[in-house]
């Protein structure tokens, strides 16, 4: 087994796209001439995962997320740089590779529509040539896991978003791959359903010591599953390593929840006054004067409890993305 | 190679399940694939009746003979694959194609062969009745009915290539329907299924043997038909050998080049 799951150096794409305004004249216009712009979706990248690591690839929408997704698991040629994936150059599509990857995309589906799970399931089987033993246990688990049983016999088209989308998990992970590239795998489902996502994911990467390369917009899908993310945004690397520095490198503040009897106290010398309910002020401070504003609000006030929090991880994010030029 | 005829042994039962889930779908398709050829049948056997019973060597018999094969000869070799590439490319299910350790038209071969079979009882039947009507009349020779066997196959072969390989175009551009009509109509005007080539001018007939279409649908059923020497025969052997490796050679260059641009744009 390689040392490195993944290795990618300085790895970008440029998409180049036609543009113009709307209208009958500038359609003309460019009927004539047509005018380009470059995106640079993915702006010189790099990073390594160790197998076995579970990693969250995060950003907004159109960070780049996907290209590099595309880009690892070969369906998409870089337009520079380079990228060693188990030891393959993944565009290559070599079928030793592709053997030993998948990709889930929440969005797509590759599951025949028409006809039950069980049916591409097989077609599956005898694509990646899985041996019947190894084809029948895996099968065993992933229906335990997942809790497959009475969904295998249904046409695709009858299942539920939810349903649907445990049997395309399965049917990527039928052939047992080492590496799994999932692309907002819970995107849609309700709360019950993105637990279940996850607690499956998390058995998988501990049962198959898989390699995981996973985005979501949701954070629970992070917290949950990643202690490393990498976050990019304009297709550039803002940030790579544990999620708790990723919290301590950008907040810039955080919050204190204290206890005083009613909401009648104006606290707006110590801090930003966030909320207060039922005699809970929430408070916003500067990270730097957190033990000092504690100990002001001890000694002035009658407190029954405080709290010193970090902010949610959602809004550390939010404040991420919201900063121009980073 | 065990593991080859697994796939297709489970591409073909994927694929008769997903066709048998649409009954209405196939009974329109069989409409449409006899309704053609009747029609061409009707017109051509009353203009062959109105002009003293024959004209460039077919009978009203020897008309209904024609069309009744052909539409069976167009049945064994058809495809619909240009239909769907667009799609494919569109919503990214090629992407998981892609992704799989075998070429995507292994599916496609296993998928034609079987909605095929299951359409083949049907395509006979029908085929009974109209000879019942029409009173077919043909004179094969056992040899050309021997040797019609491979050259159907190799027909299918040249127009699943054909057309495979064209409907790549939806790489390129997301006007295919443009390119798909082009094709039919110089694929009905020159494989024989709006008349016998026979019946065109020499010039015509000429373009044609140098054309793919004669050789995926109108020689196979010329040989069925029994009007071929042998010479003839064999001379169209070589033609559609030499059909099998162009159009093959243009899948290979095409597909690499296809996937390259997809991969290169965003798939």
């Amino acid at each position: 087994m390689e040392a490195i799951a993944i290795q990618i150096r300085d790895l970008r794409k440029v998409y180049v796209v036609s543009e113009r305004e709307s209208g009958v004249r500038s359609a003309l216009r460019s009927f004539v001439h047509r005018r380009t712009k470059e995106i640079h979706a993915v702006d010189r990248i790099s990073f390594d995962l160790t197998p076995g690591e579970v990693v969250g690839f995060i950003g907004p929408n159109g960070a780049g997320k996907t290209t590099t997704l595309k880009m690892l698991s070969g369906l998409l040629h870089p337009t520079a740089g380079e990228a060693s994936v188990l030891g393959h150059i993944p565009w290559k599509r070599e079928k030793d590779f592709l053997r030993q990857i998948t990709l889930v995309m929440g969005q797509r589906n590759q599951l025949i529509w028409d006809i039950p799970s069980m049916d591409s399931f097989e077609l599956n089987r005898a694509i990646y040539r899985i041996p019947a033993a190894d084809y029948k246990r895996m099968l065993g688990e992933l229906t335990e896991l997942l809790d497959l049983g009475p969904l295998l016999r249904k046409p695709v088209r009858n299942l539920s978003l939810g349903e649907r989308m445990k049997c395309e998990i399965a049917a990527a992970l039928l052939h047992r791959p080492r590496l799994v590239f999932l692309d907002e795998p819970t995107i849609g489902l309700d709360v019950t359903m993105q637990r279940r996502i996850r607690a499956f994911i998390a058995e998988y990467n501990q049962r198959f010591g898989a390699t995981l390369l996973l985005t979501s917009h949701y954070m629970a899908d992070v917290e949950a599953l990643c202690r490393r993310v990498i976050v990019i945004h304009h297709g550039k690397l803002l940030f790579d390593g544990e999620l708790a520095n990723l919290v301590q490198k950008f907040t810039t503040y955080k919050i204190i929840v204290l206890q005083l009897g009613d909401c009648q106290a104006d606290l707006s010398k110590y801090g930003e006054v966030v909320a207060c309910a039922d005699g809970h002020f929430t408070l916003r401070v500067p990270k730097e004067k957190t033990a000092e504003i504690t100990g002001r609000l001890l000694a002035d006030l009658p407190v029954i409890d405080l709290l010193v929090e970090d902010p949610a991880i959602e809004e550390v994010i939010e404040r991420v993305f919201d900063q121009k030029d980073v | 190679m065990r593991a080859f005829i697994d796939l297709y042994l489970q591409q073909f039962k994927t694929s008769l399940a997903a066709t048998l889930q649409y009954r209405a779908s196939l009974a329109i398709w069989l409409i449409g694939h006899v309704l053609e050829p009747l029609v061409f049948l009707i017109v051509w056997s009353t203009v062959s009746n109105s002009s003293g019973g024959s004209i460039g060597g077919y009978t009203t018999g020897g008309f209904a003979a024609y069309f009744i094969l052909l539409m069976l000869v167009n049945h064994v070799t058809y495809t619909w694959i240009m239909y769907e590439y667009e799609y494919r490319v569109r919503n990214g299910t090629l992407s998981f194609a892609l992704l799989k350790p075998i070429h995507p038209i292994h599916s496609d071969i296993a998928d034609n062969i079987a909605s095929k079979i299951i359409t083949l009882p049907f395509m006979l039947a029908i085929a009974g009745m109209l000879v019942l009507v029409f009173h077919p009349v043909v004179t094969p020779s056992l040899w050309s009915l021997a040797l019609a066997i491979p050259t159907l196959l190799l027909a299918l072969l040249i127009r699943f290539l054909v057309e495979w390989t064209l409907a790549l175009a939806a790489f390129w551009t997301t006007r295919v329907s443009a390119i798909n009509q082009t094709y039919f109509v110089l694929l009905l005007f020159f494989s024989g299924q709006l008349a016998p080539l026979v019946l065109y001018p020499a010039l015509i007939q000429k373009v044609a043997a140098f054309l793919p279409f004669r050789w995926m649908i109108s020689f196979p059923l010329e040989l069925l038909l029994g009007r071929l020497s042998t010479g003839q025969a064999l001379a169209g052997l070589a033609a559609q050998a030499a059909w099998v490796l162009v159009s093959y050679s243009l899948f290979r260059v095409v597909w690499q080049a296809g996937v390259r641009i997809y991969s290169a744009v965003g798939a």
